[in-house]
């Protein structure tokens, strides 16, 4: 069987389950659209939470992002998994007891003021579409590869999987549509991670395989791939290179970006009671950090494996120089390549 | 006990707890994980120091603890004055959401 028919079945299947789990659970009265008749469990809801909220940016990019950086782009980590404090001790709890269904409702009732409620309103498509313009970047790109057809046209096809089962389902639907997908999410991330860290340390567990011992140099993972990356004239790995209140500003401004996601804000209004709700933060965050412990070991030894497969030798002087310049050029390449067939840009 | 002096008592109570996890919060990841990093230098752990860890690992586990810490205090504290929701777990949305805003924070 070709590479496409796989892809196209094993992908379509599990659209085929959303889309089924949308009809199965779809809404039938206004609590159920907006607020899953606020009969979700704390760790379902955590779970939907999870995979509402761990998108494109998490899943594609943030290992590559600490690969090629290091410790620098802790930030992504640190800032997008520190929201969720935020977000659990200062605003979930309080909009759940609130007993409303979206935000706006609740600013504009708190401060008796239809004008606020409208400037919320603009905050909330403001912030959403700023999202979902990144999000639907990552759709195309995804659907192109897959169905090989041009980054326009996959955003189309996926845009309109998306719109079928969220305007069927509604928040109820969705809600399980999201379980759904945060146990394909984990899986087809933490698998491969497991084998690459299996393969590099010998620890199945990559977390802890990232401070393991590297197999075959003897010396740990981390000062092995400090040592390979040094020799080829790139910056340490794991040592601070930028500044440090740009790094300390950088991590908050995406912790209160978290905090503030309005699709994250809104599932907190799914659960029963308001005790339910700080639970649920939390389950959301075990569900995250599953894949946010992953992601830096994929990161450091996708980095180290990368390196050692390209440059088994190792490299010294004019080599390595050599091989930095062919890298740089095969980067550029790979990066071109990646560009839509059609003139519009992604 | 009257009811000013309770509701007070379960906001200070609140604010305190809030403080309490905010601080630890602020401590592991802009403290351990950035600027205090070099101070950690001396405490090496798997080829690299300890503020490396907390950057990439140990702020995300100590933000799952202050989360599941203050959940179980607050909902404690709920109990204890209260303000509590005592309906059953299986209430499926049947309860009239306008009770809830009337329950909780003093204001």
């Amino acid at each position: 069987m070709s590479q496409y028919a796989l892809n196209l079945i094993v992908v379509g299947s599990t659209f085929l389950l959303y889309i089924g789990i949308a009809i199965w659970a779809r809404a039938g009265s206004t609590s159920e659209f907006y607020a899953a008749n606020r009969g979700v469990h704390p760790v379902t809801n955590g779970m939907a939470t999870a995979a509402d909220w761990m998108s494109a940016a998490s899943f594609i990019s943030m290992a590559g992002l600490i690969a090629f950086v290091g410790y620098d782009n802790s930030s992504f980590l640190m800032g997008w998994t520190g929201g969720y404090v935020l977000l659990a001790l200062l605003l979930a709890p309080y909009l759940r007891k609130f007993g409303k269904f979206t935000v706006p409702e609740f600013i504009g009732d708190r401060f008796y003021s239809t004008t606020a409620r409208l400037v919320a309103v603009a905050c909330l498509i403001i912030a959403s579409i700023t999202y979902v313009i990144g999000q639907m970047t990552g759709v195309g790109v995804a659907f192109s590869r897959f169905l090989e057809v041009s980054n326009t046209a996959g955003l189309f096809i996926g845009a309109a999987i998306v719109f079928f089962y969220a305007v069927l389902g509604g928040m109820k639907g969705i809600t399980y549509t999201q379980v759904a997908q945060y146990c394909v999410l984990i899986l087809a991330y933490t698998v491969p991670a497991i084998f690459i860290s299996l393969q590099l340390t010998g620890v199945a567990l990559p977390p802890l395989g990232l401070f393991a011992e590297h197999q075959g140099s003897g010396v740990p993972l981390l000062t092995k791939l400090d040592q390979v990356v040094t020799e080829l004239g790139f910056a340490s790995y794991t040592e601070h290179h930028t500044n440090t209140l740009n790094m300390v500003l950088f991590t908050l401004s995406l912790m209160i970006g978290t905090a503030g996601l309005p699709h994250v804000i809104i599932r907190f209004f799914t659960v029963p009671k308001v005790s339910d709700a700080r639970w649920s933060a939390g389950w959301a965050l075990v569900f995250i950090a599953l894949l946010y412990l992953t992601a830096p070991a994929v990161g450091a030894m996708a980095r180290l494996n990368l390196m050692e497969t390209v440059y088994p030798d190792g490299a010294s002087g004019a080599e390595g120089e050599r091989f930095v310049n062919d890298f740089v050029d095969d980067l550029v390449m790979t990066i071109e390549s990646w560009r839509p067939i059609d003139p519009t840009p992604a | 006990m009257t009811e000013e002096t309770g509701s007070n008592a379960y906001w200070r109570a609140n604010i305190r707890l809030v403080k309490v996890c905010l601080i630890i919060w602020a401590l592991v990841s802009f403290g351990f994980g950035i600027i205090l990093r070099p101070l950690l230098a001396g405490i090496q752990i798997g080829g690299t120091d300890l503020g490396f860890w907390f950057a990439q690992q140990g702020s995300i586990l100590v933000f799952l603890a202050l989360i599941f810490f203050y959940a179980f205090r607050m909902n404690a504290l709920d109990k204890k004055h209260g303000v509590d929701e005592e309906s059953p777990v299986a209430t499926q949305g049947t309860r009239p959401a306008v009770n809830e805003s009337d329950r909780g924070a003093p204001r």
